[in-house]
């Protein structure tokens, strides 16, 4: 079953206006996931992940509603059917 | 005072003064006369800039600004038609080679390279390393051999990061640069960044058990003059100096200044033995010296500084200018202009004697640089 990634709308730019990313391919954990938006939409990986893969410091990311932090980070396991949400955290200039 | 914010001039002759804010970067612009000046921006609204170019070699009128979002990271955008419109990159065009195990947290510093290779440009960044873009800053590379250096381990971060802040180019010799880290001290490479030697020798590390070790100092700023390059200032954390050879060794230059720390330095476009600097209080008090708003300038090499006072105020002026907040254009004579941590823009016309306020509320002032457009 297929994996919704809904992305804030700073991010929906580098997505060609598109707030949903659905992943079809196999997914079992975040990182699989994101990396899947990230073929698809580079510059929004870029903006979420560091170049080291890392999630930024200041970036949130929800399965349902559990934060992965919280979890077991991008390692953290993806349901089939989940709904993945890139937030970014309350902070900032 | 600075007239409402709308587009800048592009007239030849003019003068761009970019401004790197906490908040966003801003595009002041002057014809020649520097009298009157317009305001544009802010660009990037929210995120900080601390370093901005601008390069009209190669024909362009390219503009180029360091970039920090504080969710989607840092990266380098290009303008060029004065901040009309920015491209990209869409994706973060300075990156960390995989191996290197690192990632960019802030663009620090922009330089163009030297005249004759008008595609090449330097950018320093936190952590510290140096990149090189070879098209006009498209699209840059780390350099290796400061990248793989075996001091890198031991660099350790200053209050504001662990930042490759300064460049400086050799014009006469391709082979040979310089930069400075905090808290890492001064290299020079002599064969065009494969290796690079710590040159420290006199300057302190007030911080450090040894306070004359080969490398870890505080630099803050390093500057020289085109037509003397050897002869490099230096602004230290705590240390004022002056190396008639490269950074092979240094010799204190504090002479009468009220305060030998403060970050921000710069040299006179036309002079070689005219430079300019903000003294602070001190490093845990971070304002300038004595609460009064002075440029200290030298016309000497350091043998004496003045203070340059009339038009800035003497009295209860708890400001604080960073270190690249301090710049010249390169008109004659030369114009000075400074941005102050409360968002205050100052500007001389007359090479400091005298300055003028050209804009009061901007967000803290991270970076200035001030460009004579020559291009219509």
């Amino acid at each position: 079953m297929a994996i919704s990634v809904v992305l804030p709308h700073a991010l929906t730019p580098y997505s060609r206006g598109s707030g949903t990313v659905v992943v079809e391919e196999p997914c079992s954990t975040v990182a699989d996931a994101l990396n899947a938006v990230g073929s698809r939409w580079p510059a929004v990986s870029d903006r979420v992940l560091t170049e080291q893969g890392e999630l930024r410091q200041h970036v949130n990311v929800f399965v349902g509603e559990e934060s992965i932090r919280f979890m077991e980070g991008l390692a953290t396991i993806v349901p089939d059917g989940a709904m993945i949400t890139i937030v970014p955290a309350v902070s900032g200039g | 005072m600075a007239g409402p914010r709308s587009k800048p001039r592009f007239a030849g002759g003019g003068v761009l003064v970019l401004v790197g804010t906490m908040k966003g970067a801003f595009i002041i612009s002057s014809d020649g006369s520097r009298k009157r000046w317009k305001v544009d921006g802010p660009h990037f609204p929210g995120e900080s800039v601390y370093a901005v170019a601008y390069d009209e070699r190669g024909g362009r009128s390219r503009t180029l600004v360091g970039t920090r979002s504080f969710h989607w990271g840092s990266t380098i955008r290009l303008s060029d038609d004065f901040g009309k419109t920015w491209t990209g990159p869409e994706r973060q065009s300075v990156r960390f080679p995989e191996a290197s195990g690192l990632s960019l947290v802030q663009v620090w510093q922009i330089t163009p390279g030297l005249i004759d290779e008008p595609d090449v440009l330097w950018c320093g960044v936190e952590p510290a390393a140096l990149f090189r873009s070879g098209d006009a800053g498209e699209s840059w590379e780390a350099v290796d051999g400061l990248l793989s250096h075996p001091h890198r381990p031991q660099w350790m971060p200053g209050g504001g990061g662990l930042a490759l802040h300064t460049i400086v180019i050799d014009p006469r010799d391709r082979r040979r640069m310089a930069i400075a880290i905090s808290s890492g001290g001064f290299y020079r490479t002599d064969d065009g960044g494969q290796s690079w030697r710590p040159r420290n020798i006199g300057v302190r590390a007030v911080f450090l058990p040894n306070k004359q070790p080969e490398f870890g100092q505080c630099v803050h700023k390093v500057v020289h003059h085109a037509a003397r390059p050897e002869r490099l200032f230096l602004q230290n954390h705590w240390g004022l100096y002056r190396s008639d050879d490269w950074g092979d060794s240094w010799q204190d230059v504090a002479n009468g200044v009220p305060s030998d720390f403060g970050f921000a330095m710069e040299m006179h476009p036309h002079d070689p033995e005219t430079v300019y600097i903000v003294p602070l209080q001190s490093d845990a008090f971070r304002v300038v010296a004595e609460a009064k708003l002075r440029v200290f300038r030298t016309e000497d090499a350091g043998r004496s500084w003045k203070p340059l006072t009339r038009g800035l105020p003497q009295v209860n002026a708890f400001e604080s200018v960073l270190r690249d907040g301090l710049t010249a254009d390169t008109l004659d004579p030369a114009g000075l202009y400074f941005g102050t941590r409360s968002g205050k823009l100052f500007a001389s016309s007359d090479q400091g004697e005298s300055w003028k306020e050209i804009a009061d509320a901007l967000p803290p002032i991270c970076c200035v640089k001030a460009a004579v457009v020559h291009a219509a």
